[in-house]
């Protein structure tokens, strides 16, 4: 029998049934719930008369629209107040597991999920959202979905899926100081493009993988779906073990024991084939800086942004010319010469305690730019935000002229009042920098959490090893 | 859903690789409770000189003469055609609604994002993916031939020329084919499978009780 890879695995272990077209009906685990991709579908589940299959199988917050403003009570934009109510009244009907506005523990999903033990090992993730692919980090099997399918859910728990293709990243060697997991996927990224893993899962292994935090796994897989996979995942290993034990949802005693035992089978065997393989030195890299307005659009920070009439493809060509005319930019201007408007720390990407570590090594003693008109940072949950004040980071942070806010989704989609104005120029740690995404006419380039706070400190862009 | 059969409708061309959900339906329309009236906000963006609200009126606002879809021409248009990669990025749903209330029926490109291509079959939106060059085809004569049409044909797998000058046959999931044919409920038809879901699940949660 030939070696099975940790997606076959997790694929296989939640088969219900198979279809004679190859369409599985695959078992969820675990459902995650926010305020904007489920309105719609507990109200179709009401209209259908249906009721939730496995009520435990839920955990909910609102994190999309919530304020970020310290100290908020009530969300003042009504359609924004109406969702989450919404949602409010959805899970108190059903008697889900929910966070609500004012508890600690609420935040970005995807950070509360890991954080809360609500992720584990060998589960089926899903939730309304695309970057549920965070989740894979924990040698999972997430993925994003749309709101039909978490009305599917709901009301079967399962969900009719096609079996991808595999993909192994494979990181060779180990990042160098002041390089990040975020660097590494946005070089991934570049180098496979938006639409390079397009009906593929991939799994992140090597050993720079293996060398990464849970929080840098995470960040990796997070953007997975940039690199149009819709699941990401990275095998368990004792760094695994050691993040999800003794949290909230883990197993404890005897069952932590049997749990680890069957855990400790999740990563692909060493005789496993892959549909495609793709190396990566990651001893070689340095920082990385997205210029264009999809994150394929990514170059080294010593780069430059790129000359249109370089590229001999017509439709690469009018991408390029057509990305360079919504960000302001023009060809050939050295990364490290463009200056800045704002800065955004936070994210499901970059949001965790880590993260912000990271950060606030940078900026500490330091000041914000006097052309940086708003630095922001946003932990990813109430829990986050209170390890990081006991750490003092918070006030590495104000003292430096970055503001310190309440947790949520924030400026990496500009739900709620956090977002830029049109012209506007962001060293952001989130994950899109899509037209539009951080506000109508703003101007997003993607970095990882040390490079924007150099960012936010130098007021350009600025290799955060040489900032000294 | 729409039942879907054969659908014979007027092209319209969005020439530009990678079209993100976000560019589809922008976030400000996402803070809707409803699964309506997403149709006037269909590429929001780059469909008006302002930037839009939620429940603004839409009839009153300054249209962006550049963006193609404004043209006359493709006033009406049911079939678009796109590039590589459309619908890549966010999991929203709201996407394929606005497409689907902005009177599009079916979509023609190369390649989509996973997600969005599953949420447009589970709404009876067709997308369709053909071969780089024959999407080269369809933009030459969309621009060529004012009140260019296609048909589409499911019940064949096929996108035709009106005058049948050319027939290009698409694949399509069977299962997801026959339920769009049928207009059927997917959650009704997993359903029927309820007693197996709850036998496995009563398995896999006993040899897993922390999943539980």
């Amino acid at each position: 029998m030939t070696g099975r890879t940790l997606y076959d695995k997790l694929f296989d272990a939640h088969v219900v049934r198979t279809e004679s077209d190859g369409a599985s009906l695959l078992y969820i685990d675990r459902h995650l719930v926010h305020e904007v991709t489920s309105p719609q579908a507990f109200e179709g589940l009401k209209l259908a008369g249906r009721q939730p299959w496995r009520k435990s199988s839920m955990v909910a917050m609102p994190d999309h629209n919530t304020p970020t403003t310290p100290g908020f009570t009530v969300i003042t934009d009504a359609v924004s107040r109406t969702q989450v109510e919404t949602l409010d009244s959805n899970a108190a009907e059903h008697g889900l597991t929910y966070f609500r506005i004012g508890d600690m523990r609420r935040g970005i999903v995807h950070v509360v999920g890991p954080e809360q033990g609500a992720t584990l090992p060998g589960m089926t993730v899903v939730c309304g959202d695309s970057h549920t692919s965070t989740h894979g980090a924990f040698a999972a099997l997430a993925f994003g979905i749309g709101t039909s399918e978490v009305e599917h859910v709901m009301a079967t728990q399962c969900l009719p899926q096609k079996k991808s293709k595999s993909m192994l990243v494979r990181c060779d060697g180990r990042l160098a100081t002041g390089v990040t997991a975020k660097d590494l996927v946005l070089a991934i990224i570049g180098k496979i493009g938006t639409a390079g893993g397009t009906g593929y899962a991939i799994e992140f292994g090597g050993d720079a993988v293996r060398a990464l935090s849970m929080e840098g796994r995470m960040s990796m897989c997070n953007m997975a779906i940039e690199a149009g996979a819709r699941a990401g995942m990275v095998a368990y290993d004792a760094v695994t073990e050691a993040y999800v034990q003794g949290r909230p949802f883990s197993p404890r005693a005897e069952q932590w024991d049997a749990a680890t035992k069957h855990w400790r089978t999740l990563v692909s065997d060493v005789d496993a084939k892959f549909d495609h393989t793709v190396v990566i030195n990651a001893s070689e890299l340095i920082p990385q800086i997205t210029w264009g307005t999809s994150p394929e659009m990514v170059v080294d920070v010593n780069g430059r942004v790129p000359d249109p009439d370089r590229e001999k493809d017509s439709t690469k060509r009018e991408g390029i010319a057509r990305a360079l005319a919504y960000m302001g930019l023009t060809p050939n201007t050295p990364m490290n010469e463009i200056k800045i408007d704002k800065v955004f720390i936070g994210s499901c990407t970059n949001s965790r305690i880590e993260d912000l570590r990271a950060a606030a090594d940078v900026v500490k003693g330091r000041r914000r730019a006097d052309n940086v008109k708003l630095a922001m940072v946003v932990p990813g949950s109430g829990l986050v935000k209170a390890q990081a004040e006991r750490e003092g980071l918070d006030k590495i942070f104000t003292a430096a002229g970055f503001e310190w806010r309440e947790p949520g989704c924030s400026m990496c989609l500009a739900m709620n009042d956090d977002r830029l104005e049109p012209g506007e120029r962001c060293a952001s740690t989130s994950n899109r920098n899509f037209e539009g995404r951080q506000g109508a006419g703003g101007r997003t380039h993607l970095v990882s959490p040390a490079m924007a706070a150099a960012a936010g400190i130098a007021g350009h862009f600025v290799d955060v090893r040489r900032l000294g | 859903m729409e039942r879907f059969t054969v659908h014979t409708g007027l092209v319209a061309p969005l020439d530009r690789a990678n079209v993100d959900t976000d560019a589809i339906i922008p976030k400000q329309f996402l803070k809707s409770i409803k699964r309506s009236g997403y149709g006037p906000n269909c590429f929001d963006e780059w469909r008006y000189l302002d930037v839009g609200q939620p429940g603004a009126d839409n009839s009153k606002r300054p249209l962006n003469s550049q963006f193609i879809l404004n043209e006359p021409r493709y006033a009406g248009a049911s079939v678009l055609l796109a590039r590589q990669n459309f619908g890549c990025g966010s999991s929203r749903e709201h996407a394929p609604w606005a497409l689907l209330q902005n009177g599009y029926r079916a979509i023609i490109a190369p390649s989509y994002g996973d997600i969005f291509h599953s949420n447009s079959l589970n709404n009876g939106l067709l997308v369709i993916r053909l071969p780089e060059a024959q999407v080269d085809q369809l933009f030459h004569d969309c621009a060529a031939f004012p009140g260019f049409q296609l048909v589409i044909d499911l019940e064949l797998q096929q996108v035709r020329a009106t005058d049948a000058r050319y027939a290009f046959d698409f694949e399509i999931a069977a299962g997801k084919r026959e339920r769009m044919l049928n207009g059927w409920d997917d959650i009704g038809l997993t359903l029927k499978h309820s007693a197996e879901i709850a036998a496995f699940e009563s398995k896999h949660l006993a040899a897993q009780p922390w999943l539980a």
